[in-house]
């Protein structure tokens, strides 16, 4: 029996990316402005989400968000407070969302009432970038208390961001943060991502990322 | 740790490709890029948990690495060593533009397909 070598070329998360491409179109139709949430845990992703809902309210920009958690409805509990729209993905230990558990939490949710949703991916900065959820945006986040090389340590997720945002500047002073070594770190991999600079405790920062993602990120790439 | 999800991915895309019911698979080829964020060795740990009691229990596992490469809009495609520092190697200037390092992909299997042998038996006889 002769071995014969059959060529598959075949990306290994196909199926996952052709979900993700026709939620884009979904999202896209419906005229809704989706960025996808990852940072280490403990980086602020949820303090600054409750920020930033907050303040879409009070702009009158229908916002929504889809949290992503291993374990029980904290976050969901906590972010519904700001009076938009929430739902908890408990992924039961696994480190990403994937596609399928986007589509699956969307159910009853009419896209065309909404201009914004966020998905706050799980606390993890290696598992979740390979995994394309149909976001227009992905948002890479660190804090001032993390280490200004976290970028240079995790190149991968912080090179395929479209936006980077810096978290807790207010007790940036505190800590010794050393904000021109962080810039270089994260150009160094990212060349061309903005970078939004924020605190949720006084609010620096959230609007100017609220418009950031409500801006098609073409525009942003384009942007000098 | 998501490498076992990428290689329950591998097994499944496989399994659907297979040409006939009596193929056995003896290798899967895959190429993963530096900036994919997957660990060879942690996938091929998961692979074998993955390919367990499947088709592919006994198909070996080959990864190809595949290098970043940036195409710097002066000097043109141009390797990287390290993923942290997205500058031409030749003019230093930054450049995010990636043409390679980012593939996830399965290149080809390699099958032992009693099936397939049987049919080229019969279409050779005269």
């Amino acid at each position: 029996m002769t071995p014969r070598i059959v060529d598959l070329r075949r990306g290994i998360l196909e199926k996952n990316d052709v979900l993700a491409q026709s939620l884009r179109l979904q999202f896209s139709e419906a005229g809704v402005r989706v960025s996808n949430w990852v940072s280490s845990p403990g980086t602020g992703k949820t303090a600054l989400l409750e920020a930033l809902l907050s303040q879409a309210i009070e702009n009158g920009t229908r916002a929504a968000a889809l949290v992503g958690d291993c374990a029980t409805d904290n976050d969901a509990q906590r972010l519904a407070r700001s009076g938009a729209a929430v739902r908890q993905i408990v992924t039961e230990s696994m480190c990403h969302l994937e596609g399928d558990m986007i589509a699956a939490h969307l159910d009853g949710w009419d896209l065309n009432d909404l201009d914004l949703l966020v998905i706050e991916n799980v606390g993890n900065l290696v598992c979740p970038t390979a995994y394309d959820l149909g976001e227009d945006t992905r948002v890479a986040l660190l804090s001032v208390t993390e280490g200004e090389d976290k970028p240079a340590k995790y190149p991968q997720l912080f090179h395929s961001a479209d936006v980077i945002v810096i978290t807790k500047t207010d007790i940036a002073a505190a800590v010794e943060w050393d904000r021109e070594a962080a810039l270089a770190a994260i150009h160094a991999v990212n060349p061309t991502a903005p970078v939004v600079e924020t605190s949720s405790r006084t609010r620096e920062g959230v609007s100017e990322l609220l418009n950031t993602l409500l801006t098609p990120s073409r525009q942003l790439q384009e942007a000098p | 740790m998501h490498e076992l999800s990428i290689a329950h991915a591998v097994v499944s895309t496989v399994v659907d490709a297979l040409p006939s019911p009596d193929a056995r698979v003896t290798q899967v080829r895959l190429r993963i890029g530096e900036l994919s964020g997957v660990v060879p060795q942690a996938l091929e740990f998961a692979y074998d948990v993955a390919a367990e009691g499947t088709r592919l229990a006994d198909a070996a596992l080959i990864i190809e690495r595949s290098p970043i490469v940036i195409d710097c809009p002066t000097c043109g495609p141009q390797e990287l060593s390290t993923a942290h520092d997205f500058r031409c190697p030749v003019c230093a200037r930054p450049c995010g533009a990636v043409i390679g390092g980012e593939e996830l992909e399965i290149l080809d299997i390699t099958l032992e397909d009693p099936t397939h042998l049987d049919s080229q038996l019969v279409e050779s006889q005269p």
